[in-house]
C-alpha cells in the first residue's frame, strides 16, 4: 500500500528523470536563442499591453 | 489589430476586486496581530493564558496561515482578478465562480482559524489544515481556475502577456503541490496520518514547503509586478525578452530547490547537493526579475520621490532582491549549518513577507482602491507616514531576528578549552528574549502602519463611489489570424495557447519533482532499515498525536544533525532508518527550545510531569508554555482502534487484527507509568493523556540507544 510501490511498478521508471533533463535542457536552450534574436517590433507591441490603447480608458 | 472590426462593449468586474481587497485588508490585520501576539508569548509566556487554544504551538500555524493563504492568498485574487480582466480585455468568465471563489475562500480561512486552534493539525508546516479543508481547499482551487482559463479563452488580446505566464505557473503548481503533500489518510471526521513516512514525508514536505514559497508567495506577485509596475510607472517593462527567460528558469529551476531546507539532515546526500546546486542557480532568474522592475524604472525615479505607491513597490522588489540573494547562500552547506534551526530562518522569511509580499500589497491597495471608487486617496501624508513606519517595523523585525541568530549558532556550538559544552541550552533561550521583545515592538510597528493604510482607504472609500461594473470596449478576436511581424516562431505559438501553456508549465515543475521525489521512494538503501526500530505502542502512538496536536514542532526538532556540538549536546546523529514509522515526520525547523530526538530516557518520568505542568519548575526561565490540560483530559481510547488500522494500511506492521488489542496494551503501559510516577509521590489517574505524552517522549528516539547497548554488550 506504501506509495512507492506504485512508482516501482512502472517498468523503466528510472530513465524518466534523464529524460526530463534533456527535454528542459533542449527547450530553455532553444527558448534563450528565439528570445535572444525575436524581433523587436513584436516585443514592443506585446510590452505595451498593460499600458492599454485609445480604446481603453484603464 | 489593423483589420477594422466592429468593437465589443462589456464590463469589467471591480466589484470581485473591491471584495478581494477588503479580505485582503482584514485577514492582514488579523494574521499580523496573530503574529504580535506570538511574539510577544516567547517573551512572556503568561500570554498563553493557560489554555490550550491560545498556546504558542496552536497559535503560530494561525499566524503563519493567516499571512500566507488569507492576506496574501487574497492579495493574489485581488491582483489576478484586476489585471486579468485588463490583460485579456475581457470580463471574468463567470460571476458565479467569483462569488463561489470568493467565498469559498473565506469560509477556508475560518475553518482554518478554527481548526487549528482546536488542535486539528497534520502537522506539517504550512500545510497543517486537516483532510476536509484540504480537500475544500481543492475544490475552490478548481474553480478559481476555471473562472482564470475561461477568461482568458474569451479573451481580446491575442497575446498572452507575461504576467498571465505567471498566474498560470502558480494555478498549475499550487494544485500540484498541494494535492501531493496532502495524501493522507483519514482515520476520523478530523483528522488523518500523512501517506509518507520520515525522510520520504520530510522530502514531500519540503518540495511542497519550498514550493508553496515559489508559487504562492512569489510567481503570482511576480505577475503582480509585471502588470502593476510598468502600469502605475506608465511605462513598459525594462526588458520583454528577459521577462520570458525569466518565466521558464524561475519555474523550472524553483522547484528543485525543496532539498536546501534538509542539509544535514537524515535525507539522502545526493538530494542535499541536488537541492544546493539548484538554489544557487536561482540567484540568476530570481534577480533577473528583481532587476526587470527596477529597471523599468530607469529615468523616472523622480517619480518615485513623489508617488508613496511607487515607493512601496520599490522597497518590495528590493526586499525581493535581498530575499532572493540570501536564500541561495543560505542553501550553502557552511552557512546553512550555521542558519538553520536558528533565529536567522524566521528574519528572512520576514524580509521576503514584510518586505515583497506585504508592500507590494500595500502598494497596489493605495492604488487600486481610488481607482474603482473614482477618488483620489484620503491621505498621501498618511500613506507616507505608513511607508516609513512599515519600512522601519521591517528593520526592526529583521536586524534583531539576525542577531539573535547568530547568538544562538555561536552559542549552541561553543565549547570550552576542557572540550564540554560551554552553554546550557536554557541560557541561550533566556538570551534572547531582548531580541524577542525587539522583534515584537518591529511587528507592532509594521502593524500600526497597516492599521494606518486601514484608516486611510476606508475614509478613501467613504469619498468615493465604487464602479462595480467598469465599461471598456474592444474588438473581438478574428479567427483568421494574420502574423503582422516577420518571422512566424514557435514561442509564439505558445503564448497564445493558454491551455498549452499550463501543460507545458506542468511538465516542466513536474519534472523537478520527479527527480527529486522519485529516486528517494525507489531505491532501498536511501532509507536503511534498522532491525531496533519498532511502532510506537498504541500509549505512544496517542501520546505522538497530542505532541502532533499541540505543535510541539514549532519549537522543537527531532533531528540531531552530525556536528560535535549536536552529538555533544543532544546524542547519536539521527539515521534516516529511525523515522520509517513517523506519519508524519516531525523534524521541525526552528529550535526555540533543545532537539528532542533522543529525549527518551534521558529524564525521569516525573520531570516530565512537572515540566509540562509548569516548565520553570524543571528549567527556570524558560518560555516554554504550560500544558495544564494535558492533565484533565482523557485519552480518547475509542479511537485507538482505528489508529491502528489507518497505520496498518500505510504499512507499518502491526499483527493481523492488532486493532482490537491496542487499548489493552495501551491501559497496561499507562498504567505502569501512572505506578512509576507514583514512587515520586505524583498521584495521576493513568487515563489522562499527560501520561500518554510521557510514554512517547520516553520512546522517542530510544531504539537505536537499544541496539548500541545490545552491540557493546555482545
Amino acid at each position: 500500500m506504501k506509495f512507492k510501490n506504485y512508482l516501482e511498478s512502472i517498468a523503466g521508471v528510472e530513465i524518466y528523470p534523464m529524460v526530463s533533463l534533456f527535454i528542459f535542457l533542449g527547450f530553455f536552450t532553444i527558448l534563450t536563442i528565439w528570445a535572444l534574436k525575436v524581433n523587436k517590433s513584436y516585443i514592443n507591441a506585446i510590452k505595451n499591453i498593460p499600458l492599454g490603447n485609445e480604446n481603453d480608458n484603464n | 489589430m489593423s483589420n477594422t472590426l466592429q468593437t465589443d462593449k462589456f464590463f469589467y468586474d471591480n466589484k470581485i476586486v473591491k471584495w478581494f481587497a477588503y479580505a485582503t485588508i482584514l485577514w492582514g490585520l488579523v494574521g499580523m496581530l496573530v503574529g504580535v501576539l506570538a511574539a510577544f508569548q516567547l517573551v512572556f509566556p503568561v500570554l498563553n493564558l493557560n489554555t490550550a487554544q491560545t498556546t504558542f504551538g496552536r497559535v503560530r500555524p494561525v499566524h503563519t496561515n493567516a499571512v500566507i493563504f488569507a492576506f496574501v492568498g487574497n492579495g493574489i485574487f485581488m491582483g489576478v482578478y484586476y489585471s486579468l480582466q485588463r490583460l485579456c480585455k475581457a470580463r471574468m468568465f463567470s460571476n458565479f465562480l467569483s462569488k463561489l471563489h470568493f467565498w469559498g475562500w473565506q469560509l477556508i480561512i475560518v475553518l482554518a482559524a478554527v481548526s487549528l486552534l482546536a488542535g486539528y493539525t497534520t502537522g506539517k508546516e504550512y500545510a497543517e489544515l486537516e483532510w476536509p479543508i484540504d480537500i475544500l481547499i481543492a475544490l475552490i482551487w478548481v474553480a478559481f481556475g476555471i473562472n482564470m482559463f475561461g477568461t482568458i479563452i474569451k479573451r481580446r488580446e491575442r497575446h498572452l502577456y507575461v504576467a498571465i505566464w505567471f498566474y498560470i505557473a502558480t494555478f498549475v503548481t499550487v494544485a500540484m503541490l498541494h494535492i501531493v503533500n496532502s495524501w493522507e489518510i483519514p482515520f476520523s471526521m478530523f483528522k488523518s496520518y500523512s501517506w509518507y513516512a520520515g525522510v520520504q514525508d520530510a522530502l514531500v514536505q519540503w518540495w511542497y514547503g519550498h514550493n508553496a514559497v515559489a508559487f504562492f508567495l512569489t510567481t503570482p506577485y511576480l505577475g503582480m509586478m509585471y502588470y502593476f509596475l510598468p502600469k502605475i510607472a506608465n511605462r513598459p517593462v525594462y526588458s520583454y525578452r528577459l521577462s520570458i527567460i525569466h518565466f521558464w528558469a524561475l519555474i523550472f529551476i524553483y522547484i528543485w530547490a525543496g532539498p536546501h531546507h534538509l542539509l544535514y539532515t537524515a535525507l539522502p546526500d545526493w538530494a542535499q547537493s541536488l537541492g544546493v546546486v539548484f538554489s544557487v542557480m536561482l540567484i540568476a532568474p530570481s534577480w533577473g526579475g528583481m532587476l526587470n522592475g527596477l529597471l523599468t524604472l530607469r529615468g523616472a525615479w523622480d517619480k518615485v520621490r513623489e508617488d508613496v505607491v511607487l515607493k512601496f513597490l520599490v522597497v518590495a522588489v528590493t526586499a525581493y532582491g535581498m530575499a532572493t540573494f540570501e536564500g541561495p547562500m543560505l542553501s550553502l552547506k557552511s552557512v546553512n549549518a550555521i542558519s538553520h534551526f536558528t533565529d536567522w530562518t524566521i528574519a528572512h522569511v520576514h524580509v521576503g513577507a514584510l518586505g515583497w509580499n506585504g508592500f507590494l500589497t500595500f502598494g497596489v491597495l493605495y492604488w487600486l482602491i481610488p481607482k474603482i471608487f473614482k477618488t483620489n486617496l484620503y491621505s498621501q501624508k498618511m500613506a507616507n507616514w505608513h511607508f516609513w513606519i512599515g519600512t522601519l517595523g521591517i528593520v526592526f523585525y529583521a536586524v534583531p531576528m539576525y542577531w539573535a541568530g547568530f547568538m544562538q549558532s555561536l552559542a549552541w556550538k561553543e565549547f570550552t578549552p576542557e572540550g564540554q559544552l560551554k552553554y546550557q541550552f536554557l541560557e541561550t533561550v533566556t538570551q534572547m528574549r531582548p531580541f524577542y521583545m525587539m522583534r515584537g515592538i518591529g511587528g507592532t510597528l509594521y502593524l500600526l502602519g497597516a492599521v494606518m493604510m486601514t484608516f486611510n482607504l476606508v475614509k478613501t472609500i467613504r469619498a468615493g463611489k465604487a464602479e462595480n461594473d467598469e465599461a471598456a470596449e474592444a474588438a473581438p478576436l478574428t479567427k483568421e489570424f494574420v502574423e503582422q511581424h516577420s518571422s512566424y516562431h514557435w514561442h509564439r505559438w505558445i503564448e497564445r495557447r493558454p491551455v498549452q501553456m499550463m501543460v507545458l508549465s506542468l511538465v516542466l515543475v513536474a519534472i523537478g519533482g520527479l527527480i527529486e521525489i522519485v529516486p528517494t521512494f525507489l531505491v532501498k538503501s536511501n532509507i536503511p532499515t534498522i532491525s531496533s526500530v519498532k511502532p510506537y505502542t498504541p500509549l505512544e502512538l496517542q501520546g505522538r498525536d497530542i505532541y502532533v496536536r499541540e505543535g510541539c514542532y514549532t519549537c522543537h526538532s527531532q533531528m540531531i544533525r552530525p556536528f560535535r556540538s549536536e552529538v555533544a549536546r543532544y546524542g547519536e546523529y539521527s539515521k534516516a532508518g529511525e523515522f520509517v514509522y513517523d506519519h508524519p515526520f516531525q523534524w521541525g525547523s526552528k529550535r526555540t527550545g533543545p532537539d528532542l530526538a533522543r529525549i527518551g530516557g534521558k529524564y525521569p518520568d516525573s520531570w516530565h510531569f512537572n515540566h509540562m505542568y509548569e516548565p520553570s519548575s524543571m528549567s527556570p526561565g524558560s518560555i516554554m508554555p504550560a500544558y495544564p490540560w494535558l492533565f484533565n483530559n482523557d485519552i480518547d481510547m475509542d479511537i485507538t482502534p482505528a489508529k491502528i488500522r489507518a497505520m496498518q494500511t500505510l504499512g507499518v506492521p502491526y499483527e493481523k487484527g492488532y486493532d482490537q488489542k491496542a487499548n489493552a496494551d495501551l491501559t497496561a503501559q499507562a498504567d505502569k507509568i501512572a505506578a512509576n510516577l507514583a514512587k515520586d509521590n505524583i498521584q495521576v489517574k493513568s487515563n489522562k493523556e499527560i501520561v500518554a505524552l510521557i510514554a512517547y517522549l520516553q520512546r522517542v528516539g530510544t531504539d537505536i540507544k537499544l541496539e548500541q547497548k545490545t552491540a557493546s554488550a555482545n
